[in-house]
């Protein structure tokens, strides 16, 4: 049972440089628990300490956002494809941002 | 150095000022490796706000499948201050995801002058790069509302070199 997931290239420095690589389990975060065993530091790119997908990352199963999916409970199954983004964001200094980046990293 | 020919920078600077005073942002797109912008994307700031800026997560999965199927990358990730000078925040900064890219900023804060200014940034560190005009043919009059270059007061007239 495989789950492709595509990396984006600033997390290649964990997979070897692959683009995309195989993990298993029926949710998203069965997936990244999966893919940290092989990739270690992987998950912690992407979920938070307090165990919530980090907020500028983009992550969707097949053509869904997983944020209406229920994020890292989203399910997932054979043959479905997991996309990594990260989002293209920024700006001029606000605190409303900073505040918010803040909290999420 | 970012090389890029004036009518994808003219675009560039007309999608900032349409939006402005909200941030505009878009990526222009080209062949992977290459280090060539050809193919301008006016992305959607899905915040709508004069300080911020965040390409849509739908669109953005559909413009990056798009390069993945050319084999392009975004080659250069542009985006608008609309009160400030065209240098990265802090928020630019720590969000910075494409180590490959140049990301272009335009400021829209004066409404006759434009400023320009690229930008590599890499594991939070940003370094400042010319901007080269590449066109053959550029009419030198063209470019005089824009202002390139490291500060406000300089003007990069290596830009108006024809090539």
């Amino acid at each position: 049972m495989a789950i492709e997931v595509r990396i984006p290239t600033i997390l290649r420095s964990y997979t070897g440089g692959a683009k995309a690589v195989d993990g298993a389990g029926d949710s998203l975060d069965d997936v990244l628990n999966d893919l940290d065993a092989k990739f270690p530091g992987l998950r912690g790119r992407l979920v938070t300490p307090e165990g919530t997908l980090h907020r500028f990352v983009n992550v969707y199963v097949n053509d869904e956002d997983v944020r209406f999916l229920g994020a890292l409970e989203a399910k997932v199954s054979d043959g479905d494809t997991v996309t990594i983004l990260p989002a293209v964001a920024g700006g001029a200094f606000a605190f409303a941002a900073m505040a918010a980046l803040s909290s999420t990293r | 150095m970012l090389s890029i020919d004036l009518a994808t920078l003219d675009a560039i600077v007309a999608h900032a000022r349409r939006d402005h005073p909200d941030e505009a942002c878009g990526i222009v797109a080209g062949p992977l490796g290459s280090d060539r912008p050809t193919r301008l994307v006016e992305m959607t700031n899905a915040e709508r706000s004069s300080t911020f800026y965040r390409f849509d997560s739908m669109e953005q999965l559909r413009v990056w499948r798009e390069m993945d199927d050319r084999d392009e990358g975004p080659v250069v990730i542009y985006h608008s201050h609309t009160a400030t000078e065209a240098y990265p925040s802090r928020t630019d900064t720590s969000l910075a995801s494409e180590p490959d890219a140049h990301y272009l900023l335009v400021s829209t804060r004066d409404p006759e002058l434009t400023e320009i200014r690229s930008f590599r940034i890499v594991d939070g560190a940003v370094t400042e790069e010319p901007v080269r005009i590449v066109d053959a043919t550029v009419d030198p009059n063209a470019v005089q509302s824009y202002l390139f270059g490291q500060t406000p007061a300089t003007v990069d007239y290596e830009c108006r070199s024809s090539s």
